[in-house]
């Protein structure tokens, strides 16, 4: 019998040992989950990628290491789940700025609320007068690639006047620099203002604004970049390395693009096809390309992320008020709808869409469309329930 | 003076030399004596020990190594080993009735020292003792009855280590007491000792975390805001049937009062702990516990920090085989499984009005294999489920485990 036990237990090793990798979890396909590298880093980049990821997925800011006094999240990736969407849980508040001249609620606090203290400190509240709008937090895949397009490839989608005639306009946010940004040499500024592409009204001009803004407003951690606290507006030592928000910045540069699902799927194809004859293209642009950039293997690609990066005025109903740069307050940035099917695995099981989550599914979403989307919106109202289907599958498929 | 030296020298290598093929040369080892009733509150004594000759101080240990193999959505870091934790304790018998007790850990292969218990009892009456000194706070079982050689699992539970944070000891003072008839006794402890910090909600896990406090080396100095942290425990066990205990522990854990100024106001938390542990079916061994944690977050913080956490876990332990077995007389042969759960975060968002998630499953089973009392050698498979404060799909990790533990 012992020998036995010996023999079973000595199998029983090599059977666990031999298959440890055949049963414990396997890992997602790529094109089920939003994180990881765009394919083609080298090695030293694929290392400062990782840094990045865990200066952005697992510092955890406290205290001691600079949160707050006032904030809105304690760490990155408290806002984007693994790289996707937020929730209402997440949502951005921002306020006081209602046309091009800028924002006049700066000396109290504008323009982002920060809705959480540390103990011990009042958070802010919106003061008297404002108007403000709440924004959910996008997903971080494929920015570098969006960083990327010319100024030139944007301005030649633009169509300011609908001299198409077909009731679409959009109109890129100028605004102006802050002092830690350059301009990029293609650059094509208007009257001192350059394009800004980042955000629900395109406010950052890039992916390094968004990050520096980002740890200022939403964490509160000053920077070399932006060394003013949030919570006394003066100026204090560097919370964060320059170092760090860097390879943040690579790390958003060089996360991957959401890869398609189904292409080969009839209802898939068929919804696309019902996609462009709605005329969803005219806003929601295919495919883009990048220019010439340092990182390889971002240089010269064709992707496809359905924007086109404008503005677009969305109407009555989309009309919060609040505006950002020289948008006006119904103009919104057309959202990329790449990784839209992906959406509920960081919210939670569910859609909340739009700028700021209002809309629970696709439909709703579209359905809210105004403005220069109206007829599009119209036209998939009035669509069979069959090829309404179609297109939403399509969408989810993205 | 040299060749006295040279002599003694000569005496000491003689002795270690015999000492390493007769281990009773200089010490014998303290028989436990299995007829008491003991409970979960006796661990801290109920210990194999080392005695020298008749010198009233004993000495004993134990320690831990293990291996594991971990995947986390197929991503792994590979096989490691790890020394988790080397323990020694020593006790004294001061008088009758006197008796000192301290137990000092090395965690992590040196990279933590900590005395986990340090205490002076002084009985009175069975029903009376006090005890003094660095006290392990008597919440739930686990926390007082931690040493690894009494488990058949490499882990120590989740919901014992990251609800209540085990091993939580600090510096106090309080009572206890003990009173059995026939089959059944009933006991008590209760204690006033240095209690938690801030850092419970203001730290690097981004959520209530009440091991942050551990970090604190002060607490066994000074309280963190002068307010004592209070436990209590009552446990009855019946020698047939099972062993029950119910605990609380509660206090202040903020800074609400610096130099005479008030900066906030106080700020309480509060540990339910149940705990129980039988023999049924003759052999069958089950041990379970579970924790409701309660802590008072401002309202004006993030809700990733919970005001509610709850959890515990349920050991089923079965022996397939006692007796000879590879050569050891007295070996024993068991499987088991352990259920856990830990919920870091209960309550809904004040914005969605949904269920807040953040806990996890882990599901463990074992086997195990004990030469003898005092030595465990185990294999453990684990699988575990973490689910995020917004209920997205949940990650997976799992993974083998091997080491062993022994009291020495």
């Amino acid at each position: 019998m012992n020998r036995r036990l010996l023999i079973f237990t000595i199998i029983l090793e090599a059977i666990l040992i031999v298959s440890c990798e055949r049963i414990t979890p396997s890992v997602p396909a790529d094109d089920q989950i939003l994180d990881g590298p765009i394919d083609g880093l080298s090695s030293a980049e694929k290392t400062r990628f990782l840094a990045g990821d865990a200066a952005f997925n697992d510092e955890i800011f406290t205290r001691e290491t600079g949160l707050g006094s006032v904030f809105v999240a304690t760490s990155c990736g408290s806002c984007h789940a693994g790289d996707g969407k937020g929730t209402l849980f997440t949502t951005l508040t921002r306020f006081g700025q209602t046309d091009e001249t800028g924002n006049k609620f700066l000396h109290l606090g504008g323009p982002q609320l920060q809705n959480r203290a540390i103990p011990g400190y009042t958070p802010e509240s919106i003061p008297a007068g404002a108007t403000f709008s709440r924004f959910t937090p996008p997903s971080n895949t494929g920015l570098g690639f969006i960083e990327l397009v010319s100024d030139e490839d944007i301005l030649a989608m633009a169509d300011p006047s609908d001299i198409d005639k077909d009731g679409i306009s959009g109109v890129p946010n100028y605004s102006t620099l802050p002092s830690f940004i350059n301009a990029l040499p293609n650059a094509v500024p208007k009257n001192g203002k350059y394009i800004h592409r980042f955000g629900k009204k395109a406010a950052a001009y890039s992916l390094l604004h968004q990050t520096v803004n980002a740890y200022s407003q939403d964490i509160g951690i000053s920077s070399a970049f932006a060394p003013n606290d949030v919570y006394s507006g003066q100026e204090i030592d560097p919370e964060i390395s320059n170092l760090t928000i860097n390879n943040v910045v690579f790390y958003l540069q060089t996360l991957k693009a959401p890869i398609q699902r189904d292409q080969n799927d009839t209802q898939v194809q068929q919804g696309k096809q019902t996609f462009i004859d709605l005329g969803c293209q005219g806003c929601h642009k295919q495919t883009l390309k990048t220019g010439l950039s340092p990182i390889a293997a971002l240089s010269n690609k064709a992707f496809h992320p359905y924007t086109d990066l404008l503005l677009h005025d969305m109407g009555s109903g989309l009309d919060d008020g609040y505006t950002e740069g020289s948008a006006k307050t119904a103009e919104w940035r057309t959202p990329p709808l790449w990784g839209l099917g992906l959406s509920p695995n960081s919210q939670g099981g569910q859609y909340f869409l739009m700028h700021d989550g209002r809309a629970r599914s696709i439909e709703q979403a579209i359905e809210m469309h105004g403005g220069e989307a109206g007829a599009s919106r119209d036209r998939f109202k009035k669509l069979a329930q069959g090829e309404q289907a179609d297109l939403i599958k399509f969408l989810k498929s993205l | 003076m040299k060749k006295h030296l040279f002599s003694l020298y000569l005496i000491f290598i003689c002795q270690v030399v015999y000492g390493q093929t007769d281990t009773s040369f200089f010490f014998t080892r303290v028989k436990q004596d299995s007829s008491k009733l003991k409970l979960n509150m006796d661990a801290v004594y109920n210990r194999p020990f080392l005695q020298m000759g008749k010198l009233p101080v004993s000495l004993g240990g134990y320690l831990e190594a293990n291996s594991s193999y971990f995947s986390t959505d197929g991503v792994s870091d590979g096989l490691s080993f790890q020394l988790p934790r080397l323990t020694m304790f020593m006790s004294a018998s001061i008088r009758q009735r006197i008796k000192f007790m301290t137990e000092i850990e090395f965690e992590e292969g040196g990279r933590e020292i900590n005395i986990e218990f340090a205490a002076l009892d002084l009985e009175f009456n069975p029903l009376f003792n006090l005890r003094g000194g660095v006290i392990m706070n008597p919440i739930g079982s686990f926390n007082q009855n931690h040493d690894g050689p009494k488990w058949e699992f490499v882990s120590r539970p989740v919901s014992s280590t990251t609800i209540i944070p085990s091993t939580w000891s600090n510096v106090g003072f309080g009572v206890f007491g003990k009173y059995s008839r026939k089959n059944w006794v009933w006991a008590y402890e209760a204690y006033l000792s240095n209690g938690f910090d801030d850092n419970i909600i203001n730290n690097n896990q981004n959520r209530t975390w009440f091991p942050a406090s551990k970090a604190n080396g002060d607490r066994f100095e000074e309280s963190f805001n002068g307010v004592p942290l209070k436990t209590i425990k009552m446990a009855l066990k019946h020698r047939k049937i099972a062993e029950i205990g119910i605990s609380w522990m509660g206090g202040v854990y903020n800074k609400f009062k610096d130099d005479g100024i008030i900066l906030d106001k106080k700020r309480h938390l509060n540990f339910i702990a149940l705990d129980i542990n039988s023999t049924i079916l003759k052999d069958t061994y089950l041990n379970g516990e579970w924790v409701w944690a309660y802590v008072d977050v401002p309202d004006t913080y993030i809700q990733q920090f919970g005001n509610r956490q709850q959890g515990g876990f349920l050991d089923i332990v079965q022996p397939i085989k006692k007796g000879k077995m590879l050569g050891w007389s007295e070996s024993v042969l068991n499987i088991a499984l352990r259920l856990e759960y830990a919920d870091y975060n209960v309550g809904n968002f004040q914005e969605l009005g949904l269920r807040i998630a953040d806990h996890m499953y882990a599901l463990v089973p074992a086997i195990s294999f004990r030469p003898s009392a005092q030595t465990v050698i185990r294999a453990n498979y684990r699988y575990e489920r973490h689910t995020d404060l917004l209920r997205n799909p949940a990650s997976q990790t799992a993974g083998f485990q091997f080491g062993f533990s022994t009291y020495f």
